[in-house]
């Protein structure tokens, strides 16, 4: 099953009430799906074909002020159009869900997979996810909405899948059958919403004597997030086996050198993994899950026996490094003792990244900290 | 409705806490927006020349924040509390009544 369909068929099996998007690459299989889905009766909601998706994410806005569950997707150059919405989706503590296929931001113009897109909103506020295969999109939609909608999370939620590397490959899928997820997924009680019975307002303007005060309650809200988020992913595995963590480690104990990767590069480097281990090296992976809010202590704990990591971007910060990189570094400057990081921003606009690639990275990072380079960022790969 | 106080909301803005806030700062209360306290944007106060009003009510219609009304006397007086210091009255006033003065000259 192609990974946008599978996303579709549960974007549908969660029963949402309004979806609104606007065409994108690589974004459009999901919503053509959806559409086809409305269109022949299978899928019960609203479906607004809007002029852009600064409006497609306004009625998202609209229809969970209103009570509903709402549902969008984009990519790139749409999320750029959509920012503004996001940070006001989040600030008026709405539930939603986007899945958004990373496509690189222009220019130069391009169509193919990285994290530019997803880093230009890093601040956004919403709960972030970024998920490694088909079967993880598939699987935090559910957990997505679950988490979004409960009383004391209360926030939209993005899930951030590599443009064409995940959204157009074919993929065996588990379904669940639906009475799994309607069991799992109660329909959706705002805690507050527009209805003329009870007026109140959203999004009402903020003076400076009130609008720290609100934005330390936002902060502190998704930061407290973090129990629930477990307790859904906990709940989730119990009804299907497949168990989730902000921070998945593969053959990381006693190893000197840790690869980072955030996304579909996961998969990758673990085939890299492998190879060097069976050739007795010291190495092993550590994959983020999620995003924000940033599971600090989880990464330390899976971290900082190492000697060095390796850490991979797939976006970069111009004039500074890798965004995934610099957070890591802020995560663990507080502790006494920490691993050095050798930063590569790598398969930026989509080039592929093999596992050759993810050693030769390890190789280079290791000779250069050797050497006392202990500042090293580079992009990976570029012809001199 | 007394100005200020409006039935069910228990301080003003400044005084609450990041704990005590409505999740996502919704506004429970519907109409609390007559407390807001616009008068104090203002660097000029209109001052009627009761002389020459001859009561027409341009001043009442043209504000667009609704801060005249009448009076006992049937003149309509711009409330500070409210009055943003526009000067749309001032304009509009067919008889040059109203006159825009600095708020500190009192």
């Amino acid at each position: 099953m192609e990974v946008s369909i599978a996303a579709a068929e549960a974007v549908k099996q969660c029963n949402v009430d309004v979806i609104s998007a606007y065409p994108i690459t690589p974004q459009t299989h999901i919503v053509e799906k959806l559409s086809e889905l409305v269109a022949n009766g299978e899928l019960d909601a609203e479906f607004f074909c809007v002029e852009s998706e600064h409006s497609a994410l306004s009625v998202c806005v609209g229809a969970a002020a209103a009570g509903a569950r709402a549902f969008t997707c984009t990519s790139s150059q749409g999320l750029a159009l959509m920012s503004e919405i996001t940070y006001i989706a989040s600030g008026l503590r709405l539930p939603m869900l986007m899945i958004l296929a990373n496509r690189t931001l222009s220019a130069p113009l391009s169509i193919w997979n990285d994290h530019s897109d997803a880093m230009m909103i890093r601040d956004c506020g919403w709960i972030q996810f970024f998920v490694e295969n088909g079967q993880e999109v598939y699987d935090h939609v559910f957990i997505s909405y679950r988490l979004g909608e409960d009383r004391s999370v209360l926030f939209p939620v993005i899930i951030n899948m590599d443009g064409f590397i995940l959204s157009h490959v074919i993929e065996p899928i588990e379904l669940i059958e639906q009475e799994k997820i309607d069991q799992f997924l109660p329909p959706y009680q705002p805690l507050y919403r527009l209805h003329p019975d009870r007026p109140i307002t959203m999004g009402a303007y903020a003076l400076p004597s009130i609008f720290a005060e609100t934005k330390k309650a936002q902060e502190v809200a998704l930061r407290s997030s973090m129990p629930k988020i477990l307790e859904v992913w906990k709940a989730f595995g119990e009804m299907t086996g497949r168990y989730y963590s902000p921070i998945e480690t593969y053959k990381t104990e006693e190893a000197e050198t840790l690869l980072v990767t955030m996304g579909s590069f996961g998969e990758t480097a673990s085939v890299a993994v492998d190879q060097m281990r069976k050739e007795g090296r010291s190495v092993g992976l550590v994959k983020i899950r999620l995003w924000r809010p940033f599971p600090f202590e989880a990464f330390k704990k899976a971290t900082l026996h190492a000697k060095q990591l390796v850490v991979i971007d797939r976006a970069i910060s111009v004039g500074a490094c890798g965004p995934v990189a610099s957070e890591i570094k802020a995560a663990l400057y507080g502790e006494p003792v920490r691993p050095f990081i050798y930063n590569f921003v790598a398969g930026i606009s989509g080039r592929d990244v093999a596992p050759s690639d993810f050693i030769k990275m390890v190789d280079k990072a290791e000779v250069e900290i050797e050497e006392g380079n202990r500042e090293g960022f580079e992009i990976y790969g570029v012809r001199e | 409705m007394e100005r200020g106080v409006v039935k069910g909301m228990t301080k003003p803005e400044y005084e609450w806490t990041w704990k005590e806030l409505p999740v996502g700062n919704v506004i429970l209360e519907p109409g609390n927006a007559s407390q807001y306290r616009t008068g104090d944007w203002k660097t000029l106060k209109p001052i009627l020349n009761k002389e020459l009003c001859v009561h027409c009510g341009l001043c009442y219609i043209y504000c667009p924040d609704m801060a005249y009304h009448l009076d006992e006397e049937g003149y309509f007086i711009a409330d500070l509390f409210y009055c943003k210091g526009c000067g749309i009255c001032s304009k509009e006033c067919p008889t040059g009544a109203i006159s825009m003065v600095l708020e500190e000259e009192k």
